[in-house]
């Protein structure tokens, strides 16, 4: 009866416990990546490459669903701002919101559900058909051959990424906002000049994609490396990389936002 | 020169030379020195001493002894699960033993820093089940990985050595193509010319035969024979094909819960007496190896008992 009665507080226990051991295990992996990080800097090839895979591979996803986010933020926008008077503003608007929040956190979304989950299910297979052991076995060591190229190319594809989806954005509302709607050109372009800072609103917004760029490539390659061998155990990584990665940049996000509006 | 020296290399010329017994006594120069082989393991490349090993609490490996003499294919045979590929790991050194010695080329392995235990494996090679080639190289570029990521050599000459191995195995012709172009005989074939990149002193094969046709497994083992004796390689062979097995090896152990149960020449082996050795090559269902995985009495399974009263 009392066993029956304490078998939820056991299993949440169990589950705090779980969970508590894998955000261990995942900060040594992380402090293991950056110690075996040598040969990528040496070998900068085996990053390029990776960047081709992780970043170039993702252009054609971040960059449409940037013009699509843009494009509705134009008329979102226009909509609002027109009952105020302010149309003048909606460059502003447009830019503020891709370049702070929209171009990072989205763009972080879409990096952690193709170039994150294609990384997850790489490293799962490959350790699943033996490759890592085969690597390990010819005295190369997988972390410092497979991951940490990885890791380095993630953390350098998601700022550039972040960039380019708030510069198709901003493009998509200039074509709403100023082709179709009618808004004045140069009321659009010079308004956005005058209103974005470079270090308030740019650089924040770099310093959250890098922030994000770390935190998914590393849960992407903890959870294909710590994956079990077998169809199922790749397939849960997977799944995990996609949920544990969304929720972790919407909780960063939120939490970078708090320190860089209190900072300012 | 060194007398030293000189007995140190006769000894290594004599011990790579398969054809030579080393029960003789070794004669140098005009000087007699009767030294008695037996006693010495100068000519075992690979010696494991009361080894122990379990995953979590449950025992894998109960006290195991046994040697591999250089130049030798030894087979390590036992049915599923019953601690062959770990005892192959152990060697490698990618797992640590609970207890007990693994010593090979005289070292210690689990005495190794991780810089050591890289200096070893460069000088050993592992053939896995399934050949675990990278899927996103080529054949050519699975066979060159070793040699661009442990030597300088120039490019041209790694183009050279690779299409040397390719040959060896016969698939020279298959460099262009994609491990997913390539059936599993072939796969392992592969696999085998990129473990023999760096002329390794010890080969191991872990399952080399499962699931290959038969022209396929024949292949592999007159590779698996050739190559050891054309490279001077020492070759340890894990394996439940009997049948292909005593074909092409010098000397067999028979491994049953995680101990060594009966061992020998393949000769030694076919005429052997011991119900294990018997009941594994003649492939019988029952015998020292249950049929049943243990279980409490089948009449209490299906409460039979409770019926009965």
């Amino acid at each position: 009866m009392m066993s029956k009665l304490f078998s939820p507080v056991r299993k949440l226990g169990h589950a705090i416990i779980d969970a508590v051991l894998r955000l261990g295990f995942a900060a040594r992996f992380f402090v293991a990546v950056i110690m075996a990080s040598g040969t990528s800097f040496r070998r900068f090839s085996l990053v390029i490459r990776e960047i081709y895979i992780e970043g170039f591979m993702s252009l054609i996803i971040i960059s449409v669903s940037g013009l699509f986010v843009g494009m509705v933020l134009g008329l979102q926008g226009y909509n609002t701002l027109q009952r105020f008077g302010s149309e003048s503003a909606l460059g502003v608007l447009v830019a503020l919101s891709l370049l702070r929040e929209l171009g990072p956190v989205v763009a972080a979304l879409l990096f952690a559900s193709r170039a994150g989950t294609a990384m997850t299910a790489e490293i799962g297979l490959m350790k699943s058909t033996e490759q890592l052991v085969a690597m390990d076995m010819m005295a190369v060591n997988p972390l410092s051959r497979v991951i940490a190229p990885k890791f380095w190319a993630g953390v350098i594809s998601m700022p550039l990424l972040a960039a380019i989806f708030s510069a198709v954005g901003i493009f998509g509302g200039y074509l709403i906002g100023v082709r179709f709607i009618g808004v004045d050109a140069g009321t659009f372009w010079s308004q956005m000049q005058a209103q974005v800072d470079v270090r308030t609103d740019v650089l924040y917004g770099v310093y959250k994609s890098f922030v994000f760029g770390i935190v998914v490539t590393v849960i992407a390659l903890f959870e294909g490396f710590d994956a079990p061998p077998t169809a199922e155990g790749v397939s849960r990584a997977t799944t995990r990389t996609v949920v544990i990665s969304s929720l972790a940049i919407l909780v960063l996000d939120f939490v970078l936002t708090a320190f860089m509006l209190g900072g300012n | 020169m060194n007398l030293f020296s000189t007995l140190g290399a006769v000894i290594r010329v004599v011990a790579n030379c398969p054809l030579i017994k080393l029960e003789c006594a070794i004669q140098i120069s005009s000087c007699c020195y009767i030294i008695p082989l037996s006693a010495m393991s100068i000519d075992k490349l690979v010696e494991i001493t009361d080894l122990n090993f379990s995953y979590s609490s449950r025992p894998v490996l109960r006290g195991v002894n046994l040697s591999v003499s250089k130049g030798s294919i030894v087979a390590i045979m036992g049915g599923s699960g019953c601690g062959k590929t770990t005892l192959l790991r152990l060697i490698g050194g990618m797992i640590r033993a609970s207890s007990g010695v693994v010593r090979v080329d005289g070292e210690e392995i689990r005495g190794l820093r991780r810089e050591q235990l890289y200096e070893m494996r460069r000088r050993m090679g592992m053939l896995f089940q399934f050949g675990a080639l990278f899927t996103d190289l080529s054949v050519f570029e699975n066979v060159a990985f070793p040699m661009r990521e442990h030597t300088d050599l120039p490019e041209a000459m790694i183009a050279d050595l690779v299409l040397m191995k390719l040959n060896a195995v016969g698939l020279r012709g298959a460099a262009r193509l994609m491990p997913s172009e390539l059936s599993g005989g072939m796969s392992r074939r592969v696999a085998l010319a990129r473990a023999i990149a760096l002329d390794p002193m010890l080969m191991m094969y872990d399952e080399p035969f499962t699931g290959l046709d038969p022209i396929s497994l024949g292949i592999i083992g007159k590779l698996i024979r050739d190559l050891n004796d054309a490279l001077g390689t020492t070759s340890i062979l894990v394996t439940h094909d009997i049948h292909e097995s005593l074909r092409i090896v010098d000397y067999v152990y028979f491994i049953s819960e995680g101990q060594v149960v009966a061992e020998g020449t393949p000769d030694e082996v076919r005429h052997s007496t011991s119900p294990f050795v018997e009941q594994f090559i003649n492939g019988r269902p029952d015998g020292p190896v249950p049929f049943h995985y243990p279980a409490p009495s089948f009449e209490e399974d299906l409460r039979l008992e409770a019926v009965r009263s």
